[in-house]
């Protein structure tokens, strides 16, 4: 059973050899990704039966190109980034035999879509003051609560929820992870309109949902330790996505700077150039990131990088809009929509310089992350914490 | 795309060097070395260049070098920049061992890969890779001409100077010159005068020229980088034991985030040097120019862009670096008896060296298609 994980040949091979007994082209999509996943090539670093084969997570890119190139269907990962990203990777660590069955294959193949219910109106960088309370009531819970800025909730089956279970032991102490079904009685999906016009998150009110003890992930009161996996591998999956130069939202600026000379102006140039150099310099931090991850030497850079990566696009989408002078004044649809994903290259500049706004804000703060970085990497004292020893429920709210 | 990490042959070079530096030039000596009258410290140099050979990493071994690249070069350059050490490393060991490395020339680059002999290029410290160079002539074996603000020029026992298109190797006994003042005063500068000074032919044409100055700037990177870091670390570990209202001074945030945001920016340092010092170290020197934005790793060179934006971001960070040790360090960074000083002067001086930040954006607006107004 336990062989030697395959290197880039063996799974240069096993594509090739799904690929001639699976006809990209014709069939089920669906049917397609199923067979994909249970051939291990789905991520390949993922354990034996559930979508991997233990191999390098370094190999996953030649084997998405292989299916890539062949035409395969996709999985359209911009459509489920939380569950691709942060929903995955904490059942993976904390999810039993028969959760890490039922959940990682629909959430994989795209079948079923999943969201993130951990903020709260009073709850956001301080994730750990969260009050949505989860009762044990015989083999399941019941919770009541208010979750807010919960992005594609209305897209989702399956969310992961944090829940306070013990009010009476300090914060970080008291709270439970579970996975909650997204069409149970109770869960009720608001649109909350954004600076954009659309609405890409809600608030999500739970009333008297019941949610079974086996959709528990982790102990009961560890619900902190298995959110902070959540949001490491939140911050890597922001920070961390692999580009060309002139990849994002340099790319875009770039071109119309090329396409339209009668725009240029000499102060207009040099910030183009100095967002140029800071784009490739926080590119090649990335490249070397993931060097460090495939040699085994995890770095602490994956905070940086997605603090540099709010920085820049705040940066270079505001220079779009300079660059365009008049055109600049025009916005494309303030229409109110729920899209069923983001993307930042397909609507109007004005939405770009909108949108980027939000990248110091979601998934921690530019603010928490500096205090992350100084804390943990540079090793200076914390901040002070007048809630650290205080019962929940004594907490000022 | 290149390997930006560090190899477990570079990190013991870091090792030993850093040893060496402990030992030999503690900021007390260098401080108290930039008010004596020699120009460099000569103790230092044979043991860094000589003893450990790190002069003649990038040189063959059949040429007297030790066969290894300007990567392994890369992590010196950050050893010396993170102790401001005054040796002619960058002038003799870089810049004109890879003027000499592109001239094909053998019999003077062996005796500067061994250490025993200082060589300079005779141009401005300040004169970018591209940039035209003093107006010095060249006739019947001898050159004449002067050149201000060379790196090192008190140091130097030959200079490689160019003139008249090409570039000629000069006894320094045969030049006149004089001692600079110098913002930096552990790396000096000389004005330098040649009447008449014998000088023997070297390369033709201003490749070797450019292939020197364009390394001077991606080892250059890899200084600032070290000087950075050192910054960095000093003054993380004084806030940590500077108490003020009853509470270490790191404890403000208002601190916190200046250093986390200053530790993000070296991080880029590092990830953009370590491109500049793979691509020197693998490419030939040509530089692509012109066209849409080249590439990085697809086949054709990208030195010329690497070094370019490492010149830009790393020259920044390090003067960042520098500025916030002063300033989180309060009065005593102020002082002649502190390190930060050394630490400001040479960020400073090394970011007007072989290119301000901007003359290296400028060099971008060309090679990546993006002209000016
Ligand atoms: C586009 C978008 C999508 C989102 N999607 C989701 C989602 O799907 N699921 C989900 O659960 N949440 C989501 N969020 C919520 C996001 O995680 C929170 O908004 C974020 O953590 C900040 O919390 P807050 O809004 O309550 O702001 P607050 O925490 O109230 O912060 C207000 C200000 O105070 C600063 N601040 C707070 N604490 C400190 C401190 N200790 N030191 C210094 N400064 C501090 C903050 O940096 C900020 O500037 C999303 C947010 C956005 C913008």
């Amino acid at each position: 059973m336990s062989t030697a994980p395959p290197d880039a040949e063996e799974l240069e091979r096993r594509v090739g050899e799904f690929l001639a007994a699976h006809d990209p082209s014709a069939g089920e999509p669906l049917e397609f990704l199923r067979a994909r996943f249970d051939a291990g090539l789905a991520w390949v670093h993922y354990p034996e039966g559930l979508g991997g084969l233990g191999a390098p997570r370094s190999l996953q890119p030649a084997v998405d190109r292989a299916f890539a190139e062949a035409g395969a269907p996709t999985n359209h990962p911009e459509r489920n980034g939380i569950g691709l990203g942060m929903a995955a990777p904490t059942i993976l660590a904390f999810g039993t035999d028969e959760q890490k069955r039922r959940f990682l294959r629909p959430l994989w193949t795209g079948e079923e879509v999943w969201c993130q219910l951990f903020s709260e109106p009073g709850a956001g960088s301080d994730l750990a003051a969260l009050g949505t309370r989860a009762v044990r009531d015989g083999d399941a819970w019941t919770v009541n609560g208010q979750k807010v800025w919960t992005s594609m909730a209305h897209e989702a089956r399956w969310a992961i929820l944090v829940t306070r279970t013990d009010p009476d032991v300090p914060k970080h102490r008291g709270m439970t992870y579970f996975v909650c079904d997204m069409t149970a009685p109770g869960v009720e999906v608001r649109p909350l309109r954004q600076i954009t016009g659309e609405a890409e998150f809600n608030e999500v009110f739970l009333t008297d949902v019941r949610i079974p003890d086996e959709h528990r992930l982790g102990e009961v009161g560890q619900g902190w330790q298995v959110s902070t996996t959540t949001l490491m591998n939140e911050r890597v999956a922001i920070g961390g996505a692999r580009s060309p130069r002139e990849g994002g939202m340099i790319g875009v600026v770039a071109a119309l700077w090329r396409d339209r000379p009668e725009l240029r102006t000499p102060d207009l140039h040099d910030a183009l150039l100095r967002a140029w150099v800071e784009t490739e310099a926080a590119r090649l931090t990335g490249e070397r990131l993931r060097q460090q991850l495939t040699a085994g030497q995890p770095g602490p850079e994956g905070s940086g990088a997605k603090l540099a990566f709010a920085k820049i696009n705040q940066e270079v989408s505001g220079l779009e809009l300079e660059l365009l002078g008049e055109d600049g004044l025009r916005y494309d649809d303030w229409t109110m929509r729920r899209p069923a994903e983001v993307d930042f290259t397909r609507r109007s500049p004005g939405y770009r310089y909108l949108r980027a706004k939000g990248n110091s804000i979601e998934g921690g703060t530019s603010e928490i992350l500096r205090n992350i970085i100084a804390e943990r990497v540079l090793g200076l004292p914390g901040e002070i914490r007048v809630d650290k020893d205080v019962p929940w429920k004594d907490l000022p709210k | 795309m290149s390997d930006l990490l560090y190899s477990e042959i570079e990190n013991d070079l870091r090792a030993s060097v850093r040893e060496v530096l402990d030992d030999k030039a503690p900021w007390t000596a260098v401080l108290a070395g930039t008010e004596k009258a020699e120009p460099y410290d000569a103790a230092l140099w044979r043991a860094v260049a000589g003893q450990l050979g790190c002069a003649g990493l990038p040189v063959p071994e059949d040429l007297g070098g030790a066969g290894a690249t300007w990567r392994e070069t890369a992590v010196v350059m950050e050893e010396l920049g993170r102790s401001t050490a005054p040796v002619p490393f960058l002038g003799s060991a870089v810049t004109a061992t890879a003027a000499l490395l592109a001239a094909g020339e053998r019999d003077l680059l062996g005796r500067l890969a061994s250490g025993g002999t200082i060589a300079v290029l005779a141009v401005p410290f300040s004169t970018a890779p591209g940039d035209g160079t003093p107006e010095v002539r060249a006739a019947d074996g001898a050159v004449t001409g002067e050149v201000t603000s060379v790196a090192d020029g008190m140091a130097a026992e030959v200079f490689l100077v160019p003139a008249d298109g090409g570039l000629y190797a000069v006894d320094a006994a045969d030049a006149r010159r004089t001692a600079v003042t110098s913002l930096d005063m552990t790396r000096r500068l000389a004005d330098v005068a040649f009447s008449g000074a014998p000088a023997r032919l070297v390369a033709e044409g201003p490749d070797a020229v450019r292939a020197a100055l364009l390394t001077g700037a991606a080892m250059l990177a890899s200084e600032q980088l070290g000087l950075a870091e050192r910054c960095l670390d000093d003054t993380v570990a004084y806030v940590k034991t500077r108490y003020q209202f009853g509470r270490p001074v790191g404890s403000y945030q208002g601190l916190k985030h200046r250093l986390a945001d200053l530790w993000t920016s070296i991080t880029q340092a590092r990830a953009v040097a370590r491109y500049a010092a793979s691509c020197v170290a693998s490419g030939a020197l040509a530089g692509g120019s012109g066209g849409s934005p080249p590439q990085a790793g697809h086949g054709h060179d990208d030195t010329a862009v690497a070094v370019a934006v490492a010149q830009a971001h790393c020259s920044a960070v390090a003067v960042k670096a520098a500025e916030e040790c002063v300033q989180m360090h309060g009065g005593i960074g102020f002082t002649w008896e502190h390190p930060a000083h050394l630490f400001l002067k040479r960020a400073k001086a090394d970011s007007i060296a072989l290119g301000t930040p901007g003359r290296h954006r400028a060099a971008l607006a060309g090679l990546a298609d993006l002209p000016p107004a």
